[in-house]
């Protein structure tokens, strides 16, 4: 409670003399403690609401966007094991891509509400919603890795014949390629929407989900054991690029990345994008041959890249909040930052 | 059928939100509740998903044409009633994986609730944050343009509801016609910065609920030059493109060493 304010009986009599003298107080009166007083200002928008709606999606579609990018790189991690001939990773590659396969639609249903309502996104293919080329990638993923699978287990079982084998490359092709479809699409739902900060980093979100969705891929194969060159090799390069895309992030001066930078969101793309980057990279490159510190720069990746889907969810809250985002975008491209 | 328009005019509006409460009359559409926002009298603040007209509340410190208000310092309170803008190209529509949004034989943009799986990607690719999802019901809402009492040959609800005609209901063409006659009338008369919020020129190609305004677009919280997102499609899948082929060439040049 605010003291209340003291007006004097002197005072009340000042301003009745000064009404009778001038037939009006030109005093601008008291404030009271505390209360923003409405007053008539040059807006630059709307009482400073928001003009666009917040992204609705509960916490398990950033969760998806993460176990999509696992899965689908998996799949292509497992077909290239399989090409070179590296028969022990190729099924856990594949089960891990088929895991991923599994949880996806039940984090989906989960957001939408009701299981049914999965099945209205197949009633039409749109080529032009990045939404529905996501959910008809992920029934053909989800179709051809479980046939990979079932093929692949059949074989190791000593039910291999030809057409059996044939079937596991023509699914093992197919997963790989609508997998990398899957990995990535959930950048492009991101890019091609009116929010300004995903909008505007159309080009950078492909490269950040699918390094990790691959870096992801290959820690859950180093987390289950897998400590071979190829993993290594691949944490390596990607944890560079991350490190790279954590660089640039914090160099950038632009009004449009400030919930990218800034504030809560900032932090949390920080803390990503150091755990996904620096963090992994130099674990695995000094420490990369103690298999503790090596299962240590999986988690921290694995971590990381997690952190990082859910950093972008948010910094599209925050960037859908701010008006000021979009009519200066809008009136005068990227150039000027106001109020940076 | 011929494709109907709105106009809308913020010089003839009272602020009384009669098109409000018919509009949630007619469509059925739960209240917002009772909050007290401070943003003058507007308590509702924007269009949501049960809110399908919005009246704004705008205080400015500039003159109201040749009005004199016999303050010290110059004073305008305007009125605006705010609505989905059934643009000529649709961001919700184009975004919408289930084909829920549809253009309708009116020219309007439609959401068949029955359709509608409440994916959210309409509420993100809408560049005027119009349509909303209710999270009680699932799904995602929006003015319908009143498509059942138009195709039974009646105007719309808040139109027919409102006493000043700020919200006229007619024909695109004609419409577009009268805002510009609208527009000028009120320059001769001193009301300077009226204009036509109409965007013609971007990708959205123009809408089927046209406004005349007083001021600055921003300050009614129109987006001065919006987009349709998917003008974006290409550079996105591109760069998704690039960074799968390096991902490929990762995995490849790893097992191969």
């Amino acid at each position: 409670m605010a003291e209340p304010m003291h007006i004097t009986e002197e005072r009340l009599e000042a301003i009745r003399e000064e009404a009778a003298r001038n037939g009006k107080v030109r005093d601008p009166g008291m404030v009271p403690l505390a209360s923003p007083f409405p007053k008539p200002a040059a807006a630059t928008s709307y009482h400073g609401n928001p003009v666009l709606k917040p992204p609705t999606w509960t916490w398990q579609v950033p969760l998806y966007f993460f176990v999509g990018g696992v899965a689908g790189t998996s799949a292509l991690i497992a077909l290239v094991a399989h090409l070179f001939g590296k028969a022990e990773l190729v099924r856990a590659a594949l089960w891990i891509a088929f895991a991923g396969a599994l949880i996806s639609p039940p984090l989906l249903i989960a957001d939408l509400g009701r299981p049914a309502r999965f099945l209205n996104m197949l009633r039409v293919f749109k080529l032009r919603s990045a939404m529905s080329v996501g959910a008809w990638t992920l029934v053909g993923f989800s179709s051809a890795i479980g046939l990979s699978v079932v093929c692949h287990e059949l074989a190791l079982a000593g039910y291999g014949n030809t057409w059996l084998l044939v079937l596991e490359w023509i699914t093992e092709i197919f997963a790989a390629f609508s997998g990398l479809i899957l990995a990535s699409y959930t950048s492009v739902l991101l890019g091609v929407s009116a929010i300004p900060v995903w909008s505007e980093n159309r080009t950078l979100v492909p490269a950040v989900f699918l390094a990790g969705g691959l870096g992801s891929a290959v820690a859950v194969l180093d987390l289950l054991g897998f400590l071979v060159p190829a993993t290594q090799f691949i944490g390596i390069v990607v944890s560079t690029v991350e490190t790279i895309i954590a660089i640039s992030m914090e160099l950038r001066g632009r009004y449009v990345d400030r919930p990218l930078r800034e504030g809560a969101t900032g932090w949390l793309v920080r803390a990503g994008g150091i755990l996904a980057g620096p963090v992994s990279l130099l674990l695995r490159i000094f420490w990369g041959h103690n298999p503790a510190l090596r299962y240590l720069a999986a988690l921290c990746f694995v971590v990381g890249a997690l952190i990082t889907r859910y950093a972008w969810i948010a910094a599209g809250r925050v960037s859908s909040r701010d008006p000021q985002a979009l009519f200066q975008l809008q009136r005068e491209g990227n150039k000027g930052i106001p109020g940076a | 059928m011929a494709v109907s328009a709105f106009l809308t005019d913020a010089s003839l509006c009272i602020g009384c939100k009669a098109c409000e409460v018919a509009c949630k009359e007619w469509n059925h559409i739960p209240a917002d509740g009772f909050t007290f926002t401070g943003n003058s009298y507007d308590n509702t603040n924007s269009l949501g998903a049960s809110t399908w007209r919005h009246v704004m509340f705008l205080e400015q410190p500039t003159a109201l044409g040749p009005q004199i208000t016999g303050t010290e310092d110059p004073f305008r309170w305007l009125f605006l009633s705010d609505v989905c803008k059934h643009c000529g190209n649709a961001g919700c529509l184009e975004a919408c994986p289930t084909g829920a949004i549809v253009r309708t034989e009116i020219g309007s943009v439609y959401v068949q609730p029955d359709v509608c799986n409440g994916c959210g990607y309409c509420v993100v690719s809408c560049p005027f944050g119009v349509v909303d999802k209710d999270h009680e019901v699932g799904t995602a809402f929006k003015c319908t343009f009143c498509y059942d009492r138009q195709r039974e040959g009646l105007m719309p609800a808040c139109a027919k509801a409102c006493p000043t005609q700020s919200i006229r209901f007619g024909e695109l063409d004609e419409l577009r016609q009268q805002a510009q006659i609208r527009v000028q009338q009120l320059q001769e008369r001193g009301y300077n910065d009226a204009r036509i919020y109409d965007p013609e020129e971007t990708s959205v190609a123009g809408t089927h609920a046209m406004f005349v305004i007083l001021g600055e677009p921003e300050a009614y919280n129109f987006p001065p030059a919006p987009e349709v997102p998917t003008i974006h499609l290409a550079s996105a899948w591109s760069a998704a493109l690039i960074s799968a082929l390096a991902v490929l060439l990762v995995v490849c040049v790893a097992f191969a060493t």
